[in-house]
């Protein structure tokens, strides 16, 4: 069914009776031509755009719980594309060309919205590196605009300006960045996957990976094994698990980061805002809470829930910028198991397994490269050659440290991002 | 979560800086070839379940190898990094 006014009209004045469900549920066969053990966002969107732009449809996807219940449920839905190295540049530029178009493509409302994006600064040395970082995403051909103080004030005249300790010297900004409705996305790209023939297998989760004469020939699940000629990982925090099935150690430590949202409010906040001086960055979703998040807690971790330490600095963070919400009362918090890699950037690469391909190592950053991830995965496993936007994550730059992208100029080590 | 320090007993967790896994006391040979490098420097197990890591404690300066839990966060065991690598 395609959606549109004139279906909910329709749907609507027949007492809503006329939806059908959104996708399949199939039962696995025993064999596919490709298999994506994983169905959070980009897993489906690899499926999708493996069906729409390379015309391949007998792929069957793996979720060992239910479609979209991982990381792209559990994010601060943020979408933008202000990164600065090469690697990172054109592939969040890509991705974000790709959002502009998401919902004509999927015919599915994903509630994109190009809000605007402020990065705050509170010193010199700090709007001279952003300074730099929007010269980089202007070089890139996105959109970057340095905001003074007053030009801050004219968008965000609710933040404490004179905090004493960090005062606001001004904000880059990056219109065309903003939010979606993550769960949305995960449903989207799977009915455009469903529609398109793929099988979308839920409770299923696979327990081993076969591999005979180093060329992979399939998997076992729960639900029994099935044969496949291509494999492709994609499981986010749980990548360490599922690449040690195939005999593989990652490059890649799992870590909590924390999330908040508060109760319904009127819409007081228009942008996405990140605050320079702590790690904590807010926008408002459409119901009115106020969705938040902060820094890792920096521990190896499962837990999908995390410490009091990082509340406490991503409250008083909050409070520092914006004493406006000292009266907002937290609904809930929550945390997501992030695949951390040494230099902070992704993999999307072949795995020196015949037809096994990899894709992890998105840290704290994947919800908005949900569509290009995907997109240049989809390439790598249908045409056995990286996308050129994505030809930079390849999984040996840790091993010849040639390549890396440590966006943070911090060091290439496990513990520094 | 909090973590048993051998000098200075059971304290919250804000007062550690986390290294990680306690492999790195195990530093390969200076000539012992990339591949053992890079499984040191950059490669995990990664483990969902019981782990020994390392952490500093800021208060006493000791480092602590940890054994501990990643699903759940219990911490079952602390001792010195020096007796661990002994």
């Amino acid at each position: 069914m395609r959606y549109s006014a004139w279906q909910v009209l329709k749907q609507g004045l027949g007492g809503q009776s006329g939806w059908k469900p959104v996708w399949r549920d199939p039962q696995p066969k025993p064999e596919y031509d490709i298999v994506i053990i994983g169905g959070g966002g980009h897993g489906l969107s690899t499926a999708f755009y493996l069906a729409k732009e390379h015309g391949l449809t007998n792929i069957a996807v793996l979720e060992k719980g239910y479609l979209g219940g991982g990381n792209v449920g559990r994010n601060t839905t943020i979408v933008r594309a202000n990164y600065f190295l090469p690697g990172n540049s054109e592939f969040y530029s890509h991705s974000l060309k790709l959002w502009e178009g998401l919902e004509a493509d999927l015919n599915y409302n994903v509630m994109h919205s190009q809000r605007g994006l402020i990065n705050l600064f509170h010193s010199d040395g700090q709007r001279d590196a952003f300074a730099r970082r929007g010269n980089a995403m202007i070089n890139q051909g996105d959109d970057a605009i340095l905001l003074d103080r007053d030009g801050v004030r004219d968008h965000l005249p609710y933040l404490d300006f004179d905090n004493p300790r960090f005062p606001v010297y001004g904000g880059l900004y990056h219109p065309r960045g903003g939010t979606a409705r993550h769960d949305a996305v995960a449903w989207g790209y799977a009915r455009g996957a469903d529609s398109r023939g793929v099988d979308l297998i839920q409770q299923c989760e696979v327990t081993g990976i076969d591999i005979e004469g180093g060329k992979v020939r399939g998997v076992q699940t729960t639900r029994g094994p099935i044969r496949a000629k291509k494999v492709a990982m994609v499981t986010a925090g749980r990548s360490g698990q599922v690449a040690a099935m195939a005999g593989l150690r990652l490059p890649v430590e799992s870590h909590i980061l924390q999330a908040f949202v508060t109760e319904g409010l009127k819409p007081v906040i228009d942008h996405v805002v990140s605050f320079g001086m702590g790690h904590f960055y807010i926008s408002q979703s459409d119901k009115g809470g106020l969705v938040f998040g902060g820094d890792l807690d920096f521990y190896a971790s499962y837990a999908q829930r995390g410490n009091l330490h990082m509340k406490e600095h991503v409250m008083e963070a909050a409070m520092a910028l914006m004493p406006v919400f000292g009266k907002a009362r937290v609904l809930r918090s929550w945390g997501g198991i992030m695949d951390m890699t040494p230099d902070g950037s992704p993999i999307i690469d072949h795995t020196g397994i015949e037809g096994l391909y990899l894709n992890c190592g998105w840290c704290y950053g994947g919800f908005k490269a949900v569509p290009a991830s995907g997109f240049a995965y989809a390439h790598l496993i249908a045409q056995d050659r990286p996308h050129d936007t994505a030809a930079r994550y390849r999984l040996d730059r840790f091993r010849t440290g040639a390549g890396l992208m440590d966006e943070e100029g911090t060091g290439s080590q496990h513990n520094l991002h | 979560m909090r973590i048993d320090c051998p000098l200075c007993g059971t304290r919250d967790r804000s007062e550690f800086t986390y290294q990680g896994h306690a492999l790195a006391l195990a530093r390969p040979a200076p000539d012992a070839g990339e591949a053992a490098w890079d499984d040191y420097l950059h490669n995990r197990e990664n483990p969902a379940g019981q782990t020994r890591d390392l952490w500093y404690h800021d208060p006493c300066g000791a480092w602590v190898e940890v054994q501990r839990n990643t699903v759940t966060h219990a911490v079952t065991g602390a001792v010195l990094a020096a007796e661990a690598k002994r």
